[in-house]
């Protein structure tokens, strides 16, 4: 890309991938406009009496799979090409120097945009400690990284709200950021496995190969492939619960059990949540359901944040490089966040 | 004969990778040892974070993701 020679060799194949790219977009907008008039339709078409539990359910689960499924795309598309400016080696060269406070604030961030796929999370963590990353803002690293799911933001965005995927993004940076501070501050080197403490590495001088437009464009379609292709089997059980949910489920019932005035619902969605191992884009139409129903916002979110954030196969990786005691830290410090963060939002939207 | 190290705990990119650095080494008829590394403290000290990664006669080339079949056939040219 440096000489005008190889500007002028890419330029064509670079205006093909813009323009689809851009055919891409035209499409999925006049689609997605059609998807309510084609479920109604198509519902009509079923012999089902109008205003029925199953017609309730069914109409839910035509109209959100697609929509949800096609919202997934767009989401996953999007963030492939944002993430493409981020590599997890210069997030570790911006943290190495950081002090805590300050950096525990950018690892949170920066766990957010960095990709990394869950069988790179061990060698990511060995590389941040063992290049003088503060624990606790590796940890601070750590936990945004999954908590905030960026399918999960996307599809809260679209399907409740900018408020609440607003509000979704603070909570669960605020934990993030406050967590590994505090486990930064209990000073707990020790309790990492032996033989972590002992690794040293060097700095990798990795070649930057030129990344053009085209290359971006592949990584949103290659992380559409492997993300959409990973879990959309999750999204439409997903959906098939929340359709149930939707028709079935009596609203005074489950008020009654996630509502507002039951405070004990909190951490018992928190206790549910972390055994419980699912995927972002399969919770989010249950958690559409489940707030239609009259759930309460906060009780529902601590749930979704319990199940994406402290699963049991993550706190297994995990033990390779942690001690037992610093896995329950961990485990109690993040749910205790998640904990308040659902009081508060039980306490703020009404 | 190029001494390459492919870098991961063995997921499946990680395998994909391997079988990509062959085969690009078959077509253009570059003798090379391939060898998995699997070891955390290992892989760590090449100072890589994200896997796969491929090391090249000692020289680290390349980290996270699979790489592209030009710059693998540009890395053993």
């Amino acid at each position: 890309m440096t000489t005008l020679e190889s500007k002028v060799g890419q330029e064509p194949r670079t205006a093909v991938w813009l323009a689809g790219t851009a055919a891409f977009l035209v499409a999925w907008g006049l689609i997605y406009a059609q998807l309510q008039p084609f479920s109604k339709w198509a519902v009509g078409l079923l012999p089902l009496e109008s205003g029925s539990h199953a017609a309730e359910a069914i109409e839910f689960f035509v109209y959100d799979t697609p929509k949800v499924l096609m919202l997934l795309t767009l989401v996953v598309f999007g963030m492939g090409v944002l993430r493409s400016w981020f590599s997890p080696e210069r997030t570790r060269a911006l943290l190495a120097g950081r002090r805590e406070g300050v950096g525990n604030v950018a690892a949170a961030g920066l766990g957010i945009l960095t990709p990394f796929c869950s069988c790179s999370a061990v060698p990511l963590f060995i590389g941040f400690v063992s290049a003088g990353v503060p624990l606790g803002v590796t940890f601070s690293f750590l936990i945004a990284a999954p908590m905030i799911n960026e399918v999960a933001l996307g599809l809260l965005f679209v399907l409740l709200g900018w408020k609440v995927a607003l509000a979704y993004l603070g909570f669960g940076l605020g934990i993030a950021i406050v967590a590994g501070w505090v486990i930064g501050r209990f000073h707990l080197e020790g309790w990492l496995q032996d033989w972590v403490r002992n690794v040293r590495s060097s700095a990798a001088e990795i070649p930057s190969s030129t990344v053009t437009l085209v290359d971006r464009l592949r990584a949103g379609i290659e992380a559409v492939v492997d993300i959409v292709g990973r879990v959309w089997i999750w999204v439409i059980a997903g959906i098939a619960v929340g359709a149930f949910i939707h028709g079935y489920v009596p609203a005074d019932l489950l008020a009654s059990i996630m509502g507002r005035d039951a405070w004990w619902s909190v951490p018992a969605a928190v206790l549910l949540g972390i055994p419980m191992y699912s995927n972002a884009a399969g919770i989010i139409p249950v958690v559409e359901a489940l707030i239609g129903k009259g759930a309460a916002l906060g009780t529902v979110l601590a749930f979704m944040i319990s199940v994406i954030a402290l699963s049991a196969p993550e706190l297994i990786i995990l033990h390779k490089v942690l001690t037992p005691r610093l896995i329950a830290v961990f485990v109690a410090v993040v749910a205790a966040g998640i904990l308040a963060v659902g009081f508060l939002f039980n306490a703020l939207f009404t | 004969m190029k001494d390459v190290k492919v870098l991961g705990p063995g997921c499946k990119r990680c395998v994909t990778t391997a079988e990509m650095v062959q085969g690009e080494a078959d077509r253009l008829g570059v003798a090379v040892t391939i060898e998995k590394v699997t070891d955390y403290a290992a892989i760590a000290g090449y100072g890589i974070v994200s896997t796969p990664g491929i090391v090249i006669d000692g020289k680290v080339v390349h980290a996270g993701g699979l790489p592209k079949a030009e710059d693998i056939a540009h890395w053993l040219a």
